[in-house]
């Protein structure tokens, strides 16, 4: 017996660690696994409130998410694939066409 | 039982969220992060959730990661170097990440009337789960399947030979 909060604690920690993570890498591949660690960490507490609640359709709504994150994965990488071979680097810091 | 499985899937899983973040090599970074998937599989286990705990390793571990681990391969990515990044970054950024944990933290530590899990609890079996997803939600569902096609189209157009060269000659 362990109490549900242990798991949205757990979650909160992951989707902040996620953040960090977006914050401190500088390679653009990490950057967008530390948005996977965000959506996964979001997904834990999904789970936790549909276990809290007798709820299927919390479940459901992970399982939206995890199809979507595939399609976001999909898509990403291909654009990542797209900026390396137009400048040809995957450091954040030298992509910088659009800042001020 | 069920503490000693959450302690070690849950430590695993932070271990794994730290090592990415403090790794400089992205194969370590996707490595680890498999890590955190797949302990994440066995919480959602005790959590009750069949399903989800499988499709967690299928998709996520399984496909997510193979598609980053060979986007790395591909792109022949090395070692990363550690610049100072945006000062916005960091003087915004991280003191939003704290009050934000700080915030969630002391919501769910006051919440009163959270209940617990145990291992007895009833587990949500596929049949249910499917039941629920294919009478009430089935629009949603095939909108889903729309989506991932044209994500599949998107990343081939985007990644075909030449998309990112003509971008340049500009």
């Amino acid at each position: 017996m362990i109490p549900i909060s242990w798991y949205l604690l757990l979650s909160a920690a992951l989707f902040c660690l996620g953040v960090v993570g977006f914050l401190i890498k500088r390679n653009l591949i990490t950057v967008f696994m530390s948005i996977e660690l965000m959506l996964n960490g979001v997904n834990l507490s999904f789970v936790a409130f549909a276990h809290e609640w007798h709820l299927v359709k919390g479940q459901i709504f992970v399982f939206f998410v995890m199809v979507v994150a595939a399609a976001e994965a999909a898509v990403g990488l291909a654009i990542i694939i797209a900026v390396f071979r137009a400048r040809s680097t995957l450091a954040v810091d030298r992509i910088d066409l659009m800042k001020l | 039982m069920h503490l000693i499985l959450f302690i070690v899937f849950a430590g695993l899983c932070l271990a794994g969220a730290i090592n990415l973040l403090l790794q400089t090599h992205p194969i370590n970074s996707a490595l680890s992060l498999v890590v955190v998937m797949t302990s994440l599989a066995v919480l959602y286990l005790l959590l009750g959730a069949e399903f989800l705990a499988i499709a967690q390793i299928i998709v996520y571990a399984g496909a997510i990661m193979v598609l980053f681990t060979f986007v790395v391969m591909l792109l022949n990515a090395g070692r990363e170097e550690r610049t100072l990044g945006s000062r916005a970054g960091k003087m915004i950024g991280f003191p939003a990440v704290v009050v934000f944990l700080g915030v969630i933290a002391t919501v769910i530590l006051k919440a009163q009337n959270l209940g617990s899990v145990a291992l007895s609890d009833p587990i949500t079996s596929t049949e249910d789960l499917s039941r629920v997803l294919f009478h009430e939600l089935l629009l949603p569902f095939e909108v889903t399947s729309v989506l991932i096609l044209i994500a599949i189209l998107g990343a081939v157009a985007l990644a075909r030979a030449g998309s990112g060269e003509r971008r340049v000659s500009k």
